[in-house]
C-alpha cells in the first residue's frame, strides 16, 4: 500500500498496537528545557521512578535566561533553572547550561548538534517542537505529564492523526522568504485548520528551499493547529548535517544515507486533506491582529470587520483590533513601531542574521526605535561574530544579546510596555505574549530589519531604493 | 487522577474562538515550579476586565463552555492546571488545540467535543443547570441532550482516573523488545 512520510516515521515507531487503544509510540529524542521540566522530575521522584533512557535525553537553558549578560535577576527564574540543573544531575540528563557553549533555544540547539535527525521522533515540553519536522521527523510539542511519561518509560501512547498535505507551487518572488510562506499559509487555512492533523509540506518551492527556511516553515505547524510538520529528507536535509557532533560518520553515516533517502511520501499516496498553494502571487506579510492567522500582504490594509458576515469572526477582529490600536483600512506600511526583536525558534538562525544584516547595512535605526538581535543559539552568536554581523548590527543600533527565548514570549526581562508595538520575527502576537498590553506584528527578518530602520512597515522588495 | 463519570453544574460561557493558553496562563505564571495553586491565575490579564465574560458570571460554575479552537498555542499544561485550580471539571467546545486536549486528559480535567456548544449556551444563559454525563456521552441543558464522541481509550482513563504511565509500564516487555531490535540513533550523553 502507497504510503506517505508520514507513516513511514510512525510505523518504524510502534511498540505495540492493540484494538481499541491508542498506539505506543517510542521516542528517540526527548529535549527537556527548564519551563515545563520541574513538575515532571518531582512527580518521578515522588513515584519512585527514574529516568529510562538519558542517553535520549538533553537540557537546555532558553525560556527564561536574560539575554544582556548578567545574572538571572529573578528569584523565581533563577530557582527554575536550578531546578533543571538539580534534576539533570539526579537523573543523569545531559544538560548545556547557560555558559557552557552549546546552550540556546531547544529547537535551534537539536538539529546544530545533529540530535534531530531524519525519520525519528522528537518531543518536547514546548509547541514548537515541530520545528524538528523540517529532516523528516515526527517532532510534537507535550505537556508536563506527558514530559514525565516520556522521562518513565521513552514512550508515548498516541492515537494515529489525520495528515494533511501542503502542496506548493510556482517560484518564491524574490525577497519572499519562508516566513512569508507559512504566514500567507496560515492566513489561508486559519490558526485551527490543520487542527487534528499532521501537515507535510511538499512541492518545489519547498525543495529549493535551505534547511534553515525549512526550519521556519515547520516551526509554525502549530500555529496552523498542527502539532507536528514535516519535509521530506534530501540531499540539502543530508549536507545540513554531515560533520556535526551526533550524526553518524563513515560506515554508519552511508547506511544512515540509505535509510533516510527512503522515508519520502509515494507518488500514490493519499492524505486526509490536501491544499496546494501557489507562491507566485505571494508578497511579504505582515500580522495586524492577536493570532498568526489575521496576517495581510505588506500592500494591503487593516481589515474592516464590518466586511465579516460571521458574527464571530467580525466580534473577533474587532476585539483584535482595538487591542492593537489600529483603524481599519489603514494601509500597514503607514503602521509606526517602537520596537524591533530579531530572534526566536522560527528566525534566529545565522541565515535570519545574515538576510537582516544585509537589509541593515550601512543604515541606522531609526530614532524612535529600539532595536534588539537575539542569537538563537550561543553558537549561532559565534558564528555571527566570526562574520562580523554583530559589529555591523551594533553600527546600526541593534543590541547585540546573548542567545534565548527572550522577547518571543517574555518570560526573561525583555518585554514591551503597554502598547509598545513590536515588529517580531517570533512566531505568536497573542495579547501579552511579548508584555501585557504589547502589540506584536509577525514578519520575516527581512522584514523586521527594514520596519527597524524605516521606523514603519515597508516592502523589503523595494529596499534598494530607500537610500541608506 | 479524580476519576470522572457525570456532572450536573453551573456552567460559565466563554464564546470566543481561539482562546490560546497564553490568555489561560500568562508566562510570568510559568517560572513556579509547583503544579498547584494556578486558579488565581487564570485568565489573569482578561479578568482585569470588569466586563470580562466570567467576570460578568456568578461564581461557583463547573463547567466551561468555551469557542472553537480552545487552547491552542504554547504546550503549557499550566493552562490545564489552572482551570480545573479555578473549580472547572469539565470545558466544552466544538474544537480544541490538540495539545491542550491532551493535557487535559492527563489531569482529569475533561475536554468534550461538541459542534452545538452554542446550544448549550443558549439554554445556561437562559439560567439552565448543564449535565455532561460520561459514561452515556452526552451534554444536557433545558430539557435538551446532545451526544458527543470520545475515543474510547482516553475515555476509559478519565472514567476510572487512570495513571497512564502505569498502564504504559504494563507493557515493559514489549518495550524492552522494541529497543532490542531497534538500536538507538543517538547517545546525547557521547556528545
Amino acid at each position: 500500500m502507497a504510503k506517505t512520510l508520514f507513516d513511514r516515521v510512525w510505523e518504524t515507531h510502534v511498540v505495540r498496537e492493540a484494538e481499541g487503544e491508542p498506539a505506543l509510540l517510542y521516542i528517540d529524542l526527548h529535549l527537556i528545557h527548564e519551563v515545563t521540566s520541574a513538575q515532571a522530575f518531582e512527580a518521578l521522584r515522588l513515584s519512585g521512578r527514574t529516568v529510562r533512557r538519558p542517553e535520549l535525553s538533553l537540557a537546555t537553558m532558553d525560556h527564561n535566561v536574560p539575554t544582556d549578560g548578567g545574572p538571572v535577576a529573578d528569584p523565581l527564574a533563577r530557582a527554575q533553572l536550578e531546578a533543571l540543573q538539580s534534576n539533570c544531575e539526579e537523573f543523569g540528563v545531559p544538560l548545556y547550561a547557560t555558559g557552557s557553549g552549546r546552550e540556546g533555544i531547544v529547537h535551534v540547539i537539536g538539529p546544530e548538534l545533529g540530535v534531530t535527525q531524519p525519520g525519528m521522533t522528537i518531543v518536547c515540553g514546548d509547541s514548537h517542537t515541530s520545528t524538528h519536522g523540517a529532516f523528516g521527523a515526527l517532532a510534537f510539542g507535550i505537556g508536563t505529564s506527558e514530559v514525565e511519561h516520556v522521562l518513565a518509560t521513552q514512550c508515548l501512547p498516541r492515537t494515529r492523526p489525520r495528515t494533511m498535505r501542503i502542496l506548493y507551487r510556482g517560484d518564491l518572488p524574490l525577497g519572499v522568504t519562508p516566513k512569508d510562506v507559512i504566514l500567507g499559509t496560515i492566513g489561508r487555512i486559519g490558526v485551527g485548520g490543520a487542527v487534528g492533523h499532521v501537515l507535510e509540506y511538499a512541492g518545489e518551492p519547498i525543495e529549493h528551499l535551505s534547511m534553515e527556511g525549512r526550519m521556519t516553515i515547520c516551526n509554525m505547524s502549530i500555529e496552523a493547529g498542527a502539532r507536528a510538520g514535516l519535509i521530506a529528507p534530501d540531499d540539502t536535509t543530508f549536507a545540513y548535517l554531515e560533520g556535526r557532533p551526533a550524526v553518524p560518520t563513515g560506515a554508519a553515516w552511508e547506511r544512515a544515507l540509505d535509510e533516510w533517502r527512503s522515508l519520502r511520501t509515494d507518488d500514490d499516496a493519499t492524505f486526509d486533506t490536501e491544499v496546494e498553494i501557489d507562491v507566485s502571487e505571494l508578497e511579504p506579510q505582515v500580522t495586524w491582529g492577536t493570532n498568526p492567522g489575521m496576517v495581510a500582504p505588506i500592500g494591503g490594509t487593516v481589515p474592516d470587520p464590518v466586511s465579516l458576515e460571521d458574527p464571530d469572526e467580525r466580534a473577533a477582529v474587532e476585539r483584535a483590533l482595538a487591542y492593537m490600536g489600529l483603524e481599519p483600512g489603514t494601509p500597514l506600511r503607514d503602521v509606526r513601531i517602537d520596537r524591533v526583536f530579531i530572534g526566536s525558534c522560527t528566525n534566529a538562525r545565522i541565515e535570519d542574521l545574515r538576510t537582516a544584516a544585509s537589509v541593515v547595512a550601512g543604515r541606522h535605526v531609526h530614532p524612535d526605535v529600539r532595536a534588539m538581535v537575539v542569537p538563537g543559539s550561543a553558537a549561532v552568536k559565534r558564528l555571527a561574530e566570526e562574520e562580523g554581523l554583530d559589529r555591523l548590527f551594533s553600527e546600526a543600533g541593534f543590541e547585540w544579546r546573548q542567545a534565548g527565548c527572550s522577547m518571543c514570549l517574555g518570560m526573561n526581562p525583555d518585554v514591551l510596555a503597554p502598547e509598545e508595538r513590536c515588529a517580531s520575527t517570533s512566531n505568536r502576537n497573542f495579547e501579552g505574549r511579548q508584555g501585557r498590553l504589547g502589540r506584536t506584528h509577525l514578519v520575516s527578518p527581512a522584514m523586521a530589519a527594514a520596519a527597524a530602520i524605516a521606523g514603519h512597515f515597508v516592502d523589503v522588495r523595494e529596499w534598494d531604493a530607500v537610500p541608506a | 487522577m479524580k476519576p470522572f463519570r457525570s456532572l450536573t453544574a453551573r456552567a460559565a460561557v466563554l464564546d470566543r474562538p481561539d482562546v490560546d493558553t497564553d490568555q489561560i496562563v500568562p508566562k510570568q505564571f510559568l517560572k513556579r515550579i509547583e503544579r498547584t495553586g494556578f486558579g488565581e491565575f487564570l485568565f489573569y490579564d482578561w479578568r482585569k476586565d470588569p466586563d470580562f465574560e466570567l467576570n460578568r458570571q456568578e461564581a461557583g460554575a463547573r463547567i466551561l463552555l468555551a469557542g472553537p479552537n480552545f487552547g491552542c498555542g504554547s504546550s503549557r499544561e499550566h493552562a490545564a492546571w489552572a482551570l480545573q485550580d479555578f473549580g472547572f471539571d469539565v470545558v466544552v467546545a466544538p474544537s480544541f488545540g490538540d495539545i491542550f486536549f491532551t493535557n487535559a486528559t492527563q489531569i482529569g480535567l475533561v475536554p468534550v467535543r461538541l459542534p452545538e456548544v452554542k446550544e448549550v449556551i443558549a439554554e445556561a444563559t437562559a439560567g439552565s443547570d448543564v449535565t455532561v454525563d460520561l459514561e452515556e456521552q452526552t451534554v444536557s441543558a433545558g430539557g435538551s441532550t446532545w451526544p458527543f464522541s470520545m475515543d474510547p481509550f482516553v475515555r476509559y482513563c478519565l472514567l476510572n482516573g487512570l495513571d497512564t504511565i502505569a498502564l504504559t509500564l504494563q507493557h515493559e516487555q514489549d518495550i524492552v523488545a522494541f529497543e532490542a531490535r531497534t538500536p538507538a540513533r543517538i547517545a546525547t550523553t557521547a556528545l
